[in-house]
């Protein structure tokens, strides 16, 4: 079949060091991988195109890149595919959220450094066993899911809160975190927990779910991040915005069987907060002027009754 | 210059390995790879790692004695009974390093069976148990500090006075050349794949350590051994992990038939990996094969089944075979996967080039002689890359760096810049892809004289065409074009390495399958074939096996 790659190029040494898209036509095979055709163009084609691939098989984590604007491994991504039915060309571009080198090449730097950052190494009590330790298969089980992330980055290319803050250790690094504070080897819960609550931690996510979709291992960093937060919780760690968003939020449909508005900003930054409450006036007035200010007396729907006797049901199982 | 007192190029397994040996004995210790290393194809290894643990009513001795075995009795036997022994104590310290291995019921590791053994001594973390290992190994690298020179190649090794001394090695983002002084140098690049076309491995196996060990004028060893995995998938060549069988898969003709049973009724599917290969290769030139494949059938075991222990390959053949095993069987046929011999090394890495170390599939101990079993490949990596980095370790506090400067980077600039100044010419891939090619016709599963002859036509053909690569990109940023015709020139020389031994062994043993000699004969080739740099080219010489209790018999599965 005849493939049409439009590739953004970008030569750090060329004389105007601006990126250009370049466009190739190839005859492939129907079963092609985007990398295949990336593969031909460099050795049949144009050899000065650089990217990083190796193992050809989704375990070596090389090849992550924009797909048609999404980030995916080249290696394990058909042709057939992604080709758009307009005939129009498939767009590959390099990861997101990181700088580009040169053509699809990315500076992963920052992305170590976060991994780095969760101490991702086994803690354990200083006594060792004489063999191995013993543990549940289930719990190994469910580790596997995390532990089969490959650090491709593909959830970092493509992560809508690392593009406006930098801080944010992002979905791989958290995965990864998530993964020591859930193995019953691990005894250093508490100070992975606390470090986590922090500014750039778990609270950041803004569950847009960018990261499960692109994630080509199904390790799921997103749900990672959630049962994050719910440990952190669960260990005391209640002085945060987002744990106060999350206990307002609760209260709030337990109690009224709906939302409050209203409060559940109040509620999530603290009434004292002089700074935040000032913050909210704008958007308030901008609510009231498109129509959409929450009502002030915060009715309970009909029901209620019933709502609060499932979440009484629920916290007593 | 940089100064190191150990530099380990690679940063696999075994590299990472030594690495960690060698900094708990305190000294300053330093890896190189050319990729970072959990990108490493180490990663690729799916099915497990074997150890004999006395406390499941295993033996080391039958460990070792399935390893003999399996080796077709090229193995040394003191080296497979050190890698055997020793075998427990990494797997327990891996696990005790954070790997999560599954487990049985008594939450203990739990095993798997693999091929060519009689006990289920496989530890596994379902079918990525290279990857798992490798992030654990890099995460205690993050945690002991090490200095990793990640995404720097190495161009050539430095020697003086017999004695390796150090490296040049090339900055692979800003183009960047530096001389490494080190007392010890550690290769641990792994194989040479990207010899063969298909190959299961990964794109960045060219044989750099092999051919930098010739070159400096260390030996290869066996370097005729080349395994063929019985199931990779059509094409690609994408591996599909030995565990498939180990956990109970058939491998089916054109008539349905379950061919194994014929060949090996004892061990059947589970035969040594040369066996099985041979076995679906006979089926397929006798005309019960099915477009150049046979059939790998799991449908009994089931999807739950499958999606715990055999998720990964599952997608693997779904991405690339575009067949989901629970529902039809896949076809999958023999194709090169590991490279038995290498650098001929001792059980302490040492080389025999003073200053030298080679640990895990770039070296040739031999522990895996004529045929590796599958899951000793980690193994070996693991006990092997510890063993390099204490001895190595032990030796560099006794001994002062040698006097050498920048100069030493003269040759490979003067190369590079050959390279870089070529205008007209081949292109590396053209290259690489009739050699690959060719090396799989000529010396593949079955081979006879005339193919070798063949062989030994194509490679001279080969590295006369190395030097004279069209490099497009003149770049000094990431100029992969530059790294993969410098690469080429290396896998030219392991192609002529396996060349040159193949044709000098006069016997069926192991991977090397003679049709014109099709009988093992142990009165003349129980011993090593060596592959040295002699001046402007290379001399063949021989080492004996080390038999220690077992001797050879008759091999039967």
């Amino acid at each position: 079949m005849e493939v049409k790659l439009k590739i953004r190029r970008y030569d750090p040494e060329s004389t105007d060091m601006v990126a250009h898209y370049q466009e190739f036509a190839l005859q492939m095979d129907d079963a092609a991988t985007v990398l295949d055709g990336l593969i031909q163009i460099r050795e049949q084609v144009d050899g000065t195109l650089s990217l990083r691939c190796s193992c050809r098989a989704a375990i070596c984590g090389s090849c992550a890149m924009k797909i048609n604007g999404e980030a995916g491994l080249a290696c394990n991504t058909k042709i057939i595919d992604v080709m758009p039915i307009n005939g129009s060309p498939i767009t590959i571009e390099p990861a997101g959220n990181m700088p580009v080198i040169k053509d699809l090449i990315v500076d992963f730097q920052s992305f170590w450094t976060k991994i780095k950052a969760v101490e991702p190494w086994l803690q354990p009590e200083s006594k060792q066993p004489v063999a191995e330790y013993i543990a549940p298969e289930e719990d190994m089980i469910h580790l596997a899911g995390v532990v089969s992330c490959i650090l491709c980055g593909a959830c970092v290319s493509d992560c809508t809160v690392m593009e406006v803050d930098e801080n944010f250790l992002g979905p791989a690094a958290l995965a990864k975190a998530y993964r020591f504070t859930r193995d019953p080897r691990d005894a250093s819960d508490d100070k992975r927990l606390s470090v986590l609550n922090e500014y750039g931690g778990v609270w950041d996510c803004t569950r847009c779910m960018k990261c499960v979709e692109v994630c080509p291992k199904g390790v799921d960093p997103m749900s990672r991040i959630m049962m994050l937060r719910e440990r952190v919780m669960e260990n005391g760690h209640n002085n945060t915005n987002g744990a106060r968003h999350a206990n307002a939020f609760f209260d709030s449909v337990k109690h009224s069987g709906w939302l409050d508005e209203l409060k559940l900003p109040i509620k999530s930054f603290g009434i004292f907060n002089i700074k935040a409450m000032l913050g909210l006036i704008p958007l308030g007035i901008r609510a009231q002027l498109a129509g959409k200010r929450p009502p002030i007396f915060h009715k309970s729907i009909p029901g209620a009754k019933n709502v609060r006797k499932i979440f009484e049901k629920v916290e007593n199982k | 210059m940089i100064d190191h007192d150990i530099l380990i190029i690679g940063a696999g397994l075994a590299g990472l390995r030594a690495a960690l040996a060698a900094k708990e004995n305190g000294v300053d210790v330093a890896v190189v790879s050319k990729v970072h290393p959990v990108r490493s194809h180490s990663n690729a290894a799916q099915g497990g790692i074997n150890a004999a643990l006395t406390d499941r009513g295993d033996d080391w001795r039958d460990h070792a004695y399935d390893t003999i075995k399996g080796s077709d009795f090229l193995g040394d036997q003191d080296a497979i009974e050190i890698m055997c022994k020793e075998a427990g104590t990494e797997v327990i310290s891996m696990e005790n390093m954070g790997a999560i291995f599954n487990r049985d019921e008594d939450g203990k590791l739990g095993t798997r069976n693999f091929g060519g053994q009689r006990q289920a001594r496989t530890f596994f973390v379902a079918d990525f148990t290279g990857q798992a290992l490798l992030h654990v190994l890099y995460e205690q690298i993050l945690k002991a500090g090490t200095r990793i020179y990640e995404e720097w190649f190495v161009l050539s090794l430095i020697v003086k006075s017999g004695k390796c001394c150090g490296a040049v090695m090339m900055d692979i983002k800003t183009g960047k050349i530096e001389v490494v002084r080190a007392k010890a140098v550690i290769l641990a690049t792994g194989g040479l794949g990207r010899v063969f076309e298909p190959s299961t491995n990964a794109l960045i196996c060219t044989g750099d350590g092999m051919s930098l060990a010739y070159r400096a004028g260390a030996s290869l060893m066996d370097m005729e051994m080349v395994q063929y995995h019985p199931t990779t998938i059509k094409g690609s060549g994408v591996l599909l992990s030995e565990a498939a069988r180990g956990e109970g898969a058939y491998l089916l003709n054109s008539e349905n038939d379950r061919f194994m049973l014929k060949y090996a009724p004892e061990f059947k599917e589970l035969a040594s990996r040369d066996v099985v290969s041979r076995c679906e290769q006979t089926e397929i030139d006798e005309g019960r094969g099915i477009d150049g494949c046979v059939l790998l059938d799991l449908r009994h075991l089931g999807e739950k089944f499958i999606s715990e222990r055999l998720s990964q390959i599952r997608e693997l053949a779904m991405d690339f075979a575009n067949v989901d095993m629970v529902k039809e069987p896949v076809p999958v046929m023999p194709g090169m996967h590991y490279q038995m011999g290498g650098v001929k090394a001792d059980i302490n890495g040492e080389t025999g080039l003073p200053g030298l170390y080679a640990a895990g599939e770039v070296a040739c101990v031999s522990v895996h002689g004529g045929n590796r079993l599958g899951a000793n490949s980690l193994l070996d990596t693991l006990v092997f890359g510890k063993r390099s980095g204490m001895h190595a370790s032990d030796m560099v506090k006794a001994i002062q760096h040698t006097n050498i400067g920048d100069s030493e980077a003269k040759n490979d600039i003067e190369n590079i810049n050959k390279l870089l100044s070529n205008d007209i010419g081949e292109s590396f891939g053209q290259v690489r892809m009739d050699m690959g090619k060719g090396m799989k016709t000529h010396l593949g599963v079955y081979r006879d004289q005339s193919s070798m002859e063949k062989a030994l036509t194509l490679v001279e053909n080969i590295k006369n065409r190395t030097g004279e690569v069209y490099v497009s990109d003149k770049t000094k940023t990431f100029n992969t074009n530059l790294l993969f015709s410098i690469e080429l020139g290396f896998m030219a020389e392991c192609a002529e390495a396996i060349a040159f031994s193949a044709i000098e062994r006069k016997e069926s043993r192991g991977a090397h399958t003679r049709t014109d000699m099709p009988n093992r004969d142990d009165a003349n080739w129980l011993k090593h074939i060596l592959f040295t740099k002699k001046d402007a080219t290379h001399e063949i010489s021989y080492k004996d096996v080390v038999i220690t209790d077992w001797t050879p018999v008759e091999r039967k599965y």
